[in-house]
């Protein structure tokens, strides 16, 4: 069969909403982007589990910790089921971790930002895993099979995080004066980078187009910041905290809230590999791996040994 | 080097209570089989998702092949005198 004709083919069962499985025929460019996609997701999660894992020994009581403990072995088991999902593309865990590692894959630039307070670890729960949520529930619809099983676990388990975090946000909030102001300063810091999550505004996005195609994506960068902002502000307002962007503003006519510009210099900045961590957090990963490496080539030795020696039993 | 020291790929299968089969969920890197099932539980039963796993070492499956589709289950499409709406009955017919 023709390539344009395999192609066709491929975009009808897509529209019909038929999912894609690992040996179907595919576009090179859709095999392609949802390696990208799906490591990048998956280096999200591993990497995520850093900034929030400075806290687990320092959690303020032990119904604190268990809960971060749990939210951060999630996180573990998203990456793992994301990388497992990318693998049926054809690319190794090898790689795909060694992409991590030299800094060729990406990962959200979120996770780039320090958690300098315990308020941070409520911020993160409250903001980063609401917009993540927002980000992920329409991927579970998504064309491409393994993606989209990944995405319904992840999403299921995921519930719990961010009201993890606003509840932290919520007893900081209703505490003494010091623990508002922290609550708040957590707030400030974290609020645009979790603006920043949805990626470049429309009009500076290159793949928004042929994600739509592909159902990678539902909505565009720019509807899932203003529903994050929408459903968001309210949120803020009933702890008592303060948005802190001054041009925020009901808009009666759309029925939404219009507000400030974001620095996208910044944006780009921490994409880049500027930001404040990001140095720190592929350091972290580098060092994990290295120093992880004796335990994974004495695991293999040790089940290479054992299969010889029943071997010979057999025999 | 490296990639020679990958640990090999694993299926998961979990039983969620019984009575049910066991059911395809994901899979996982693990040096050995008792690793596996030891790393499946930390990875697919955080929350009381099963009462038994099995693994298999992925390279033990053999999977058809989308391109023998048609010959594979193309032949069932036209018997459809192996479902009982294929036959007919009299009106007012009962327990059947």
């Amino acid at each position: 069969m023709k390539l344009e004709n395999l192609e066709a083919r491929f975009q009808e069962k897509i529209d019909q909403d038929i999912k894609i499985e690992p040996k179907d025929w595919m576009p090179e460019k859709y095999r392609k982007t949802h390696i990208r996609q799906i490591s990048q997701h998956a280096h999200s999660e591993i990497v995520g589990m850093l900034p929030e894992g400075n806290w687990i020994s320092r959690a303020p009581s032990l119904r604190r910790k268990v809960a971060l403990l749990a939210k951060v072995q999630d996180e573990a088991g998203h990456g793992l089921y994301l990388y497992s999902a990318c693998e049926t593309l054809g690319i190794t865990r090898d790689e795909l971790t060694d992409q991590l590692r030299t800094g060729k894959a990406k990962y959200s630039s979120i996770f780039n930002y320090p958690t300098l307070t315990w308020a941070d670890i409520g911020a993160i729960g409250w903001l980063v895993d609401g917009a993540a949520i927002i980000n992920q529930v329409p991927l579970q619809n998504t064309s491409y099979g393994p993606y989209a099983r990944a995405m319904v676990r992840v999403c299921k388990e995921e519930s719990f995080h961010q009201r993890q975090g606003f509840e932290i946000m919520t007893t900081l909030a209703r505490g003494t004066e010091a623990q508002k102001e922290m609550a708040q300063d957590a707030l400030n810091r974290w609020w645009w980078p979790s603006l920043m999550m949805f990626g470049p505004a429309d009009k500076d996005s290159t793949h928004t187009a042929q994600s739509m195609k592909w159902k990678l994506k539902r909505k565009t960068n720019d509807e899932l910041r203003q529903q994050f902002v929408d459903q968001t502000v309210p949120q803020a307002e009933l702890i008592g905290l303060t948005i802190p962007d001054t041009d925020l503003v009901w808009n009666v006519v759309n029925n939404e809230y219009d507000f400030g510009e974001i620095n996208w210099e910044e944006f780009w900045q921490v994409v880049k590999g500027h930001g404040p961590c990001n140095k720190e957090r592929i350091a972290a990963r580098v060092k994990a791996h290295t120093e992880g490496a004796w335990v994974r080539e004495g695991a293999m030795a040790y089940a290479e040994k054992k299969k010889s020696s029943s071997r010979k039993i057999a025999s | 080097m490296e990639s020679k020291n990958q640990w090999p790929l694993w299926e998961v299968f979990i039983r969620s209570k019984n009575g049910l089969e066991h059911r395809h969920c994901g899979s996982l890197h693990a040096a050995d089989a008792s690793m596996a099932l030891d790393n499946a539980r930390d990875v697919y039963t955080r929350r009381m998702e099963g009462i038994s796993i099995w693994v298999v070492e992925s390279i033990h499956i053999t999977a058809s092949q989308p391109a023998e589709s048609e010959e594979l289950f193309d032949p069932a499409k036209d018997k459809v005198y192996r479902h009982p709406t294929f036959y007919h009955l009299p009106e007012g017919i009962k327990h059947m």
